[in-house]
C-alpha cells in the first residue's frame, strides 16, 4: 500500500479501555468472546458521557471466531447498549485485527461517513472451537440425507476410530505450516538473536508492566469485569510477573526447538483472554460534545511480506511506511508501542530498523529507519507481560500509546504490530493539546 | 365513537377490532357491551360472512373490565345484573354457529380471558408481552362472565384453579401447553393468520385440537377426584387467607356448582356470588386500592422530570442490589461500594434475579446479557461522575450519610439528584451541610426491593420540584407505586410502624406469648406478625430505630420499650444470626417454634393469656392513629397516600383498605370510643389524634364520598 497522511477530516482518539487480560483458562474460562467484548464496549460507554445513540458504527477484530457469534461485533453492539440501528462488523487480520478495526473506523470518520465510531477487538483462547475431524464432519453432513436407522448404521459403518479425534485449531500459518513459535525460532537463528537478549527483553517487559500496574497506570485503562457464575470482580491482568528474575527466566527449557532453540514460554507471549475498545471521533464532533481528545491519527502503514522468512517483521516494514506517510522520522516518536509476540521478534525488528543493509535491500531506502530509544518503547509493559488476546491487542496498543503521550507530553506516538501471514501495521499519532 | 371496528373482508371473514377511542387500553365496559353485541349480531346475520376474527388495535388485547362499572354497583342485585349482562353477551359468542377466532397479542386480563374462552379458536403471539390472567381474585372478586365454568373443562381443574385463585399470569408458550390457546404465531401478520384460521374453521379444514389430558388429570376429573381437588383447594385457601377473603371460596363454589349441576347453574351461581362479593367491604377496598394505585402512576404536576440516563447506587448491600436490579431496564447503573466483596455479592444478587426472569420467560437470555452489561461495579467516585440520579443505600448512620453526600456532591454535576434510601433519618438532617440541598430528597425502598411495590419519596423543605418529579418518575418507571410524604422523623411508614412494633414489645413485657401476638395480627389480616417481622428485619435494626426515634413522641406517651435494646445487648439479632424470637432450624416448612429463652429478658417465663382482639386492636389502633397524626401534620397529603403506603409498605390488611378506610368503615366515633378506653387503662399513647376526634364529633369520614 502507499504512504500518505490519513486523507480527510482529522480523526481523534477520545478514550480507550480494555478488560483485564487474563491467562486463558483462569477467571474468564466460562466467558465467550461476545461476553468479553460486551464488557469492554459497555465499559467504554459507561466511562464516557456520550449518548450511545451518537455512536455511528462499531468495528471489532477477532481471530479465533466462535461459530455461534460469527459477527461478534454485532452481538456485542446489541448487548452493550448501542442502539440496534448502529451497524457493526467483525474483521480478522490475525494479531493486527484491532489495529485494522481502528484504521477502518478512522477512515469512516475521516471521509465524513461517520462522526463517532468504536473500534476494538475481543478474543478468548479459553474456548477455541474444537471441531470434529474432516472425515467425521463429512459423514455427519451426509447423514442428513440418509433415511431410516438402518441406513444411518450403514452410513457410519465405514468410520474409523481415528476419525473421532477432534481437530484443534493451530496457531500456525496456513501457507507455511509453521507455527508462530517455530517461525520465531527460525528468525532468531537467522538473525542471531540470543537467548540472553530475549530473556533480558522479556524480563524488562514484566518489570515495566508490574511497575505501571503498581502506579495505577494500567488500572486507568482497565474496566473491571464482574464475572457471572464466579461473582468475582476482576480488575487486574494476571500474567504479569513482577517477581521475575534472570535466573528464573534462564531456567526454562526451549519450547519450540527442544535441542537447539532459544524461545521459551517465558520469552513468548502466552494464550490470553480479553477485549479492548477505543472511542474515535471527528475533531469537530469531539468539540461539539465537549469531550477532550487525546491524540489524532496522522498516518498508518499496512504491509505484507514473505510469510516464511519475514513472518514476524511487520514493524520493520510498516513503521517506515507510516513514518513516510506522516513525513516524520523515528526519532520524533516520543512514545513507541510495539506488539511483543516474542522477545526474539522484538529484538529482531529493532535490529532491522537500525540496519542500513536491510533498509537498502528490503525497503529501498538509503539509510536505516532509525534506532528506537528503549526508554520510549513499551514503557508500561507489552504483550509478553500483559498478555496477548489476538484480536484485542491492537486496542490495548492504541490506548496505551495515546495515554502515554498525554502523560509523557510526547508530541508524536507510534504503534506497530506484526501478524500471521506476515502482515504488518503501524499507526502514527499526534497528541492533541489539552 | 364506536370502540369496535367491523371490517368485512372479501374472503368472508369479518374482523372485529377493539380500539377504544377514549384511551390507551381496551376495557370491557357496559358501553362496549352494546357495541360488541351489535357487531356480533351483524356477523351472524350477514350471509356473506362465514367466520370472524376478534383483534385489538392497541398494544394489549383487552385489559379487563371497567372497574368504575363495578364500583357503581351498590347492591348485590346490581352486581348480579352486571354479571348477567356479561353472561348474555358471552353466550351469544359461545353459541355462534360461525367460528370466531381470537387474535391475541399483549395482555388479556379478566373479562378479556372470559371472552376469548367463548371463541372457537385462540391464536396467540409468541411475544413475551402476551400474557393471559384472571386477576379478579386480587380485587376480591370472581370471574363473573363464565370464566369459572369455561376454563376448567378447557385446561383441566388442576391448571384452572391456580389461575383463578391466585391471578397467575400465563405467558403464551405455557398457555399453549395448557391448552388455553390453540396455536402460536408471530406478532406481524397476526390478523391475517387469524383470518386464515377462521376461513379454514368455517370450511372444516381446520379443527381446534383438544389437549390430551394426562392419566393423573383423567383420574382427577372423576367425581371423587374432583371432590378431592376442591377439598384440597379449600384447605389451602383457608390456610392462606385465614378466612378473611371471601373471593377464593366463592370461586370454588362456582366451580363446584358447575361441575355438579352444569354450566347454566354455574353461571347463575357466578351472578349471585359476584353481586355479594362486589357489595362487600373486601372487594370495595381492593378495588379502591387498585384505582388509587393507578392514579399514583400519573405525574404529580406538570414539572418535567430530569431524564435519568445513568443511575448511581451507593452501597452494594442487599438494598443497593435490589435498587440496581429494578433499575437496569431503564438506565445504566453504577454501584459504588468500598469493597469488592460487597460488589461481587451485589452482582450475584442482580444476576440471580435476572436469571430467574429468564427462567420464567419474562426476558430472553440475550436481554439478560444486555441488562447485565448496564451494571458497572466501582470502588471510586470517578465512575459516578456522569450520574443523573444517585440513590444512597449505605448503613443507617447520619454521619456516614452526610459524608457520602459530600463526597457525591464533589463528584457529580450540579444537576444530579441525590436520594437517600433511609427508613428513618430525617432528610433535612442528612442534607444539613449539603451544597445543593434543593437536589436532595429521600427514596425509601422496602426490602426486598424487586418484590415490594411501594416507594416512599420524602420531600424535605428545600427539595426542589424538579428533583421530586425526577425521583418520582424514576420510581414509577421502576414499577413502583410512589407516595410523596413530607420530611420528618420516620416519614410516614416507619413512623406508623414504630408504635405498632413497640406495642408488640409492650405486650410481650406484659406477659403475652410471642405466638399469640403474631397470630392475633395475622388473624386481623397482616401477612406477617409483628414479632416475626422484627426477626426478619433484624432486632439490631429495631433497637437502632428504637434508640434514634423512640423518644420523639414521648410527650404523647409513646416512649419506647426497653425490650429491643436489651435483646440486642444479649446478642439477639433475629433471623440473620439465628438468634431471635423464633428458633430457626433447617426446615422451612411448618410453624417455627418460639425461642422460649427470650422471655427471660421480657419479664420472666410465666406467660398469661391476653385476648386476641385486644392484642390486634392495641397494635392496629396505634398504627392508624399515627397515620391520622401524619395527615394532621401534613406528612401525608391525602388519606389515599396513607392507605396505599400502609398496605403496600407495611402489609396493613388490604381487605380493610388501609388505615383511613379502616377508620371510615369502623366509624370515627367507634374508633375514638375504643381508643379512649385503652387510653384510660394503658396510657395516653392511645389518645386519638385531633383530626380523628373531629371526625368523630362531626360524624365525617376521611374519604368524603365514594
Amino acid at each position: 500500500m502507499k504512504s500518505g497522511r490519513l486523507p480527510g477530516r482529522r480523526v481523534v482518539v477520545v478514550d480507550g479501555c480494555r478488560t483485564p487480560f487474563l491467562r486463558s483458562g483462569t477467571d474468564f474460562l466460562d466467558l465467550s468472546a461476545y461476553d468479553l467484548g460486551r464488557a469492554a464496549v459497555a465499559g467504554l460507554l459507561h466511562r464516557n458521557p456520550i449518548d450511545p445513540k451518537q455512536v455511528d458504527a462499531l468495528v471489532m477484530g477477532t481471530v479465533i471466531s466462535d461459530p455461534d457469534t460469527s459477527n461478534v461485533a454485532r452481538e456485542v453492539g446489541l448487548a452493550s447498549g448501542l442502539p440496534s440501528s448502529c451497524p457493526a462488523y467483525t474483521l480478522t487480520v490475525a494479531c493486527v485485527s484491532a489495529n485494522l478495526a481502528f484504521v477502518n473506523a478512522a477512515h469512516f470518520i475521516a471521509s465524513g461517513m461517520a462522526d463517532v465510531v468504536i473500534a476494538g477487538g475481543t478474543e478468548t483462547l479459553s474456548d477455541a472451537p474444537i471441531r470434529l475431524s474432516r472425515p467425521m464432519r463429512k459423514r455427519l453432513m451426509g447423514a442428513q440425507r440418509v433415511k431410516g436407522p438402518l441406513g444411518l448404521l450403514r452410513h457410519f459403518a465405514g468410520a474409523k476410530l481415528r476419525d473421532l479425534k477432534p481437530a484443534v485449531p493451530a496457531i500456525a500459518d496456513f501457507s507455511t505450516g509453521l507455527s508462530m513459535g517455530q517461525n520465531g525460532e527460525r528468525l532468531a537463528k537467522r538473525l542471531g538473536v540470543t537467548r540472553a537478549d530475549q530473556d533480558a527483553y522479556a524480563l524488562s517487559s514484566h518489570l515495566r508492566a508490574a511497575k505501571a500496574r503498581q502506579e495505577g497506570r494500567l488500572g486507568r485503562q482497565i474496566v473491571p469485569v464482574l464475572v457471572p457464575g464466579r461473582f468475582r470482580i476482576v480488575r487486574e491482568d494476571n500474567g504479569i510477573r513482577g517477581d521475575s528474575t534472570p535466573e528464573k527466566m534462564g531456567s526454562l527449557k526451549p519450547a519450540f526447538d527442544r535441542s537447539f532453540g532459544s524461545l521459551t514460554a517465558a520469552n513468548s507471549s502466552y494464550l490470553t483472554d480479553g477485549a479492548s475498545a477505543v472511542l474515535l471521533m471527528s475533531e469537530e464532533k469531539a468539540r461539539e460534545l465537549k469531550v477532550r481528545p487525546l491524540a489524532s491519527l496522522v498516518s498508518y502503514g499496512f504491509t505484507a511480506m514473505d510469510p516464511l522468512d519475514e513472518l514476524l517483521l511487520g514493524p520493520a516494514f510498516a513503521i517506515p511506511q507510516a513514518l513516510d506517510g506522516a513525513g516524520l522520522t523515528l526519532d520524533q516518536m516520543g512514545v513507541v508501542e510495539i506488539h511483543e509476540a516474542f522477545a526474539a521478534q522484538m529484538v529482531a525488528n529493532l535490529k532491522l530498523l537500525e540496519s542500513d543493509s536491510f533498509a537498502r535491500e528490503r525497503l529501498g531506502r538509503d539509510r536505516a529507519v532509525g534506532r528506537v530509544d528503549p526508554e520510549r518503547l513499551n514503557a508500561w509493559g507489552g504483550s509478553l507481560s500483559i498478555g496477548h488476546p489476538f484480536g484485542a491487542t491492537g486496542g490495548r496498543l492504541v490506548t496505551t500509546c495515546v495515554q502515554r503521550m498525554q502523560e509523557e507530553g510526547a508530541r508524536y506516538g507510534l504503534v506497530a504490530a506484526c501478524a500471521a501471514g506476515a502482515v504488518g501495521n503501524a499507526l502514527v499519532f499526534e497528541r492533541v493539546e489539552p | 365513537m364506536n370502540p369496535i371496528r367491523l371490517e368485512k373482508r372479501l374472503d368472508g371473514v369479518a374482523v372485529l377490532t377493539f380500539d377504544n377511542p377514549a384511551g390507551p387500553q381496551n376495557i370491557l365496559s357496559r358501553s362496549l357491551f352494546g357495541h360488541f353485541r351489535s357487531a356480533i349480531e351483524d356477523v351472524l346475520a350477514d350471509p356473506h360472512v362465514k367466520a370472524a376474527v376478534l383483534a385489538s388495535g392497541k398494544k394489549d388485547f383487552l385489559a379487563g373490565a371497567d372497574l368504575k362499572d363495578f364500583l357503581a354497583c351498590g347492591t348485590p342485585e346490581e352486581g348480579a345484573a352486571l354479571s348477567a349482562e356479561g353472561h348474555d353477551l358471552m353466550d351469544l359468542l359461545a353459541k355462534s354457529p360461525k367460528p370466531f377466532v381470537a387474535a391475541i397479542h399483549g395482555q388479556v386480563l379478566g373479562g378479556g380471558v372470559e371472552l376469548v374462552l367463548c371463541c372457537t379458536y385462540r391464536l396467540a403471539t409468541d411475544d413475551p408481552t402476551t400474557v393471559l390472567a384472571l386477576p379478579e381474585v386480587t380485587l376480591g372478586l370472581l370471574p363473573a362472565a363464565g370464566g369459572t365454568q369455561r376454563l376448567p373443562p378447557l385446561v383441566g381443574l388442576p391448571a384452572a384453579l391456580p389461575m383463578m385463585l391466585t391471578g397467575q399470569r400465563v405467558r403464551s408458550r405455557k398457555a399453549l401447553r395448557m391448552g388455553l390457546v390453540n396455536a402460536l404465531t408471530t406478532p406481524g401478520g397476526l390478523v391475517e393468520t387469524a383470518a386464515q384460521a377462521a376461513r379454514r374453521l368455517a370450511e372444516g379444514s381446520l379443527r381446534p385440537r383438544r389437549r390430551k389430558p394426562s392419566l393423573v388429570e383423567r383420574l382427577l376429573s372423576t367425581p371423587p377426584g374432583r371432590a378431592f381437588v376442591l377439598r384440597k383447594a379449600r384447605e389451602s385457601v383457608r390456610a392462606k387467607t385465614r378466612g378473611l377473603y371471601p373471593a377464593p371460596f366463592a370461586i370454588l363454589d362456582c366451580v363446584e356448582e358447575g361441575l355438579k349441576r352444569g354450566p347454566e347453574a354455574g353461571f347463575r351461581k357466578e351472578e349471585v356470588l359476584f353481586g355479594e362479593l362486589l357489595a362487600g367491604e373486601a372487594a370495595r377496598s381492593l378495588l379502591t386500592l387498585f384505582l388509587h394505585m393507578t392514579e399514583l402512576k400519573k405525574p404529580l404536576d406538570d414539572t418535567a422530570p430530569r431524564p435519568v440516563k445513568r443511575l448511581a447506587v451507593l452501597g452494594g448491600g442487599f438494598m443497593g442490589a435490589g435498587v440496581a436490579s429494578v433499575s437496569l431496564k431503564r438506565s445504566a447503573v453504577v454501584v459504588k461500594d468500598v469493597s469488592d466483596e460487597v460488589l461481587s455479592r451485589c452482582g450475584r444478587t442482580v444476576w440471580e434475579g435476572l436469571s430467574k426472569q429468564v427462567k420464567s420467560g419474562a426476558i430472553t437470555r440475550f436481554e439478560r446479557d444486555r441488562l447485565w452489561a448496564r451494571l458497572t461495579p466501582s470502588l471510586d467516585y470517578e465512575a459516578i461522575r456522569h450520574a443523573d440520579l444517585v440513590v444512597e443505600a449505605v448503613f443507617e448512620d447520619l454521619a456516614l450519610k452526610r459524608k457520602v453526600l459530600a463526597e457525591t456532591e464533589a463528584a457529580v454535576s450540579e444537576s444530579c439528584v441525590f436520594a437517600s434510601n433511609t427508613s428513618a433519618l430525617p432528610i433535612s438532617a442528612v442534607a444539613a451541610q449539603a451544597l445543593r440541598p434543593e437536589r436532595v430528597l429521600g427514596m425509601h425502598y422496602f426490602s426486598p426491593v424487586p418484590r415490594m411495590p411501594l416507594l416512599e419519596i420524602v420531600r424535605a423543605e428545600k427539595t426542589s420540584r424538579e428533583a421530586l418529579a425526577t425521583a418520582r418518575a424514576f420510581g414509577v418507571s421502576q414499577g413502583k407505586t410512589c407516595i410523596v410524604v413530607k420530611d420528618g422523623p420516620g416519614f410516614y411508614t416507619t413512623r406508623i410502624l414504630s408504635p405498632f412494633l413497640n406495642e408488640a414489645m409492650v405486650l410481650l413485657e406484659e406477659g403475652a406469648r410471642v405466638e399469640a401476638v403474631d397470630r392475633a395480627l395475622k388473624d386481623f389480616g397482616y401477612p406477617v406478625g409483628p414479632v416475626a417481622l422484627l426477626d426478619e428485619v433484624g432486632i439490631d435494626v429495631g433497637a437502632h430505630v428504637a434508640k434514634d426515634f423512640g423518644d420523639t413522641f414521648r410527650d404523647r406517651g409513646l416512649s419506647s420499650s426497653e425490650a429491643l435494646p436489651k435483646l440486642f445487648a444479649a446478642g439477639y439479632e433475629g433471623r440473620k444470626n439465628g438468634k431471635g424470637f423464633y428458633i430457626y432450624g433447617r426446615s422451612r416448612r411448618g410453624p417455627k417454634p418460639v425461642n422460649e429463652a427470650v422471655y427471660a429478658l421480657l419479664g420472666g417465663a410465666p406467660r398469661r393469656d391476653i385476648p386476641a382482639l385486644e392484642i390486634a386492636e392495641r397494635l392496629a389502633f396505634l398504627m392508624v392513629n399515627e397515620a391520622v397524626w401524619c395527615l394532621q401534620e401534613e406528612v401525608l397529603s391525602s388519606p389515599r397516600d396513607g392507605d396505599v403506603g400502609g398496605i403496600l409498605g407495611l402489609g396493613f390488611p388490604p381487605f380493610r383498605g388501609g388505615p383511613f378506610r379502616y377508620l371510615d368503615t369502623l366509624g370515627a366515633g367507634e374508633a375514638v370510643r375504643r381508643m379512649e378506653a385503652y387510653a384510660e387503662r394503658l396510657g395516653p399513647r392511645f389518645r386519638p389524634a385531633r383530626l380523628l376526634e373531629e371526625a368523630a364529633r362531626k360524624g365525617t369520614k376521611f374519604y368524603a364520598s365514594e
